[in-house]
């Protein structure tokens, strides 16, 4: 594809950040467990910008790898720099590897906005790191998808925390060639006799073991889980087990995206757990694979621009989250990335400017049913978060302890 | 002049040049490793993930009584150990061709040949074994289907280390004596004899020095067991997941203990041999 054609030396950074991004996870749920705080979960009490001033000249920008480029990848690869000439506001990019690392970052204020995975959102309101955002004062926010806004993982009690930037679903991937019949359930995946022994291909975080949970949601309704990020240590225990019944499979845990693609581009891995960009990536150097979002959903990832409490440029923060959140800007940076863009306009965009009038179907961009059936990354604590009071859920710590056992 | 004493400008000039070194050794070097173990005795908050600075033993408990830990350290020294294994067979006879057989133009071209790959990225090189073992590489075409796991991991890693097991090897050889050999062929000695019993123990201590650089490198990898070791865990790699993925610090400083103490443990036990001053 062109769009990654484009930057090979971004495909590491890429990797990293992918890599990250499904590191830490905070944020909750998915958006039919949707709206309001999370078990009682309350926010600081922080101000929001009533209205806007004079722009302060400049501003910090922290960011997951290719969303925010300003050429120095590519000369050919820039919506910095017209959002520059626009405002007025001086850029400044950091590229960040991992959501505990932005976490860290932005303690230190001195980075105006972030642009927050699901899995690190709740975790910057709760902290105080990050402030409410007046949406009235975003003129772009109208075109964002509905099913985006006001969601567990980006507000709270109906208040938005940020933009939304783009999203994207964990896929049931496999080598059509080799798979047959072809794979219908992410249940194919557990199967401790699967005839792809040692060609399955699991992904390398913690937050993998709420794909574990997701198929017993549907093979072991007895354990009436309800939300993969809502484990008490009874459901949390058949997840590990089955994992580690999955571990007698598996060919390699991948955390580098464009490993895996190798993978199955070589014929190494015939089924696992991927993103729409790795299918891509494969289906454009002409090798047979499909990845599908099974009936009972997946897993993935939705990323919300926020702007930081301390900051000192908020005039030109909102006007960065008001540009990437925009026709031009989001549509630049999903397409970049290969994730389906907040703002329907963008969709537009990439058929127009970029000449891929199918990226978005490709994405599901504007499906909101495909959407639903996504459980976006959530830092599981122990207040369930599926709002059980009368029991423990198991901490995001216990699941890091519990996956370097599953690995054995 | 030459039986001046040393002035108090002497003293001056060594100690602006030690200075900076010790300094260096002193606060960067070992402070980062005292501050690293230190956190070891600290704990970590569940949901922010701030370090918190209350001494608990609670990280070394849990070492000592999750299996899982002990089964990653023993994996890990028994790769290492391997790694050595194989490296000292595969470098005796080169490193002996090169001190001993080959003509002088040709054993610089073989010096040149050891040390080239690396000259070249470790990370090039493990992606390039990547490509070697796999489903649809040069191996498997030629019948040899190795794959990611232990087996691709030990060859990987074998060849990365394997030019700090030849180098001091064919130094050491390179100190041998012709006339020791030549000695005992005279004496009626065949050759494998004269290698076991001349060769073998007069280069054993450069033998032990190239194993602590094999030893140490394989102990303390993990970027390799992520490129080719399939599903394998070292404990490079649960120390990095400790650290990046589950943010707790101090657990990982405790698990860093284990690699630190098998060294030591090493390195006294060959203290004996010679081999430090071979290094």
């Amino acid at each position: 594809m062109q769009r990654t054609a484009a930057l090979p030396a971004v495909r590491t950074a890429l990797a990293v950040a992918v890599a990250g991004a499904v590191i830490a996870l905070s944020a909750c749920g998915s958006s039919d467990s949707s709206g309001g705080s999370a078990g009682g979960f309350k926010a600081p009490d922080i101000p929001m910008a009533k209205k806007l001033g004079d722009k302060e000249g400049a501003v910090n920008i922290l960011a997951w790898p290719g969303y925010a480029e300003d050429g120095s990848n590519d000369p050919a690869t820039d919506w910095v720099t017209p959002f520059e000439k626009d405002t007025g506001c001086q850029a400044t990019v950091k590229y960040f590897g991992s959501s505990d690392e932005a976490l860290n970052l932005m303690k230190s204020g001195d980075y105006d906005v972030v642009s927050a995975s699901g899995d690190a959102t709740l975790r910057l309101i709760a902290g105080g790191y990050v402030q409410p955002v007046n949406t009235d004062l975003l003129t772009n926010y109208a075109d964002i998808q509905p099913f985006l806004k006001n969601t567990a993982y980006n507000s709270v009690g109906g208040q938005m925390y940020g933009m939304p930037q783009g999203w994207g679903a964990n896929l049931l991937t496999y080598n059509p060639d080799v798979v047959k019949p072809a794979p219908t359930s992410w249940a194919d995946m557990f199967d401790a006799s699967s005839p792809y022994q040692g060609k399955v291909s699991a992904y390398d975080s913690p937050i993998y073991i709420a794909d574990a949970a997701l198929v017993l949601m549907k093979t072991t309704p007895d354990l009436k889980i309800t939300n993969p990020y809502a484990l008490d240590k009874k459901q949390f225990d058949a997840a590990v087990a089955l994992l580690k019944k999955q571990r007698g499979i598996v060919g390699e845990y991948w955390s580098d995206y464009a490993a895996q693609q190798q993978a199955f581009e070589k014929g190494d891995d015939v089924l696992g757990t991927s993103w729409q960009v790795i299918v891509n990536l494969v289906e454009a150097d002409k090798k047979p694979i499909q990845g599908v979002v099974p009936d009972e959903g997946s897993t993935g990832w939705s990323d919300t621009w926020m702007i930081n409490s301390k900051t000192k440029h908020v005039n030109c923060a909102y006007a960065w989250l008001d540009y990437i959140g925009g026709p031009q800007g989001n549509a630049a940076a999903a397409y970049y990335f290969g994730e389906a863009p907040a703002n329907a306009k963008a969709c537009d965009t990439i058929a127009t400017v970029d000449k891929d009038p199918t990226f978005c179907d490709t994405f599901h961009a504007a499906d909101a049913a495909y959407a639903k059936k996504i459980w976006y990354w959530t830092t599981p604590i122990s207040q369930c978060l599926d709002g059980r009071t009368n029991v423990k859920c198991v901490p995001y710590s216990e699941w890091a302890k519990a996956w370097t056992e599953i690995k054995g | 002049m030459s039986l001046r004493q040393p002035g108090p400008r002497a003293g001056v000039a060594t100690g602006l040049l030690l200075g900076p070194p010790l300094l260096w050794l002193g606060v960067a070097y070992l402070g980062a490793l005292a501050a690293l173990l230190v956190t070891a005795f600290f704990s970590v908050g569940e949901f922010t993930s701030e370090v918190i600075k209350v001494f608990t033993l609670d990280n070394f408990s849990s070492l000592l009584s999750e299996p899982i830990y002990r089964t990653v350290a023993f994996r890990t020294i028994g790769i290492a150990v391997l790694v050595t294994v194989v490296d000292a067979v595969l470098a005796l006879p080169i490193a002996f061709f090169m001190a001993k057989v080959a003509s002088p133009r040709v054993q610089r071209a073989l010096v040149i040949a050891v040390l080239m790959p690396l000259w070249a990225s470790y990370l090039v090189k493990a992606y390039a074994w990547r490509a070697m073992l796999s489903a649809s590489g040069p191996l498997s075409s030629m019948g040899l289907h190795i794959g990611y796991g232990l087996p691709g991991l030990i060859i990987t890693l074998g060849y990365l280390w394997l030019p700090y097991m030849i180098l001091p090897v064919y130094a050491g050889l390179q100190r041998l004596p012709g006339s020791l050999l030549e000695a005992s062929a005279d004496l009626g000695a065949s050759a494998g004899t004269t290698f076991r019993r001349v060769v073998i123990p007069s280069i054993f201590p450069s033998l032990v020095a190239g194993s602590i650089f094999t030893f140490s490198l394989t102990m303390g990898d993990y970027i390799a067991v992520k490129i080719v070791g399939g599903p394998t865990q070292m404990i490079g790699n649960v120390i990095y997941e400790s650290v990046g993925t589950a943010n707790n610090l101090p657990f990982a400083a405790a698990y860093a203990f284990v690699p630190i103490l098998v060294m030591l443990v090493y390195l006294w036990a060959v203290r004996r041999t010679g081999a430090l001053e071979n290094l």
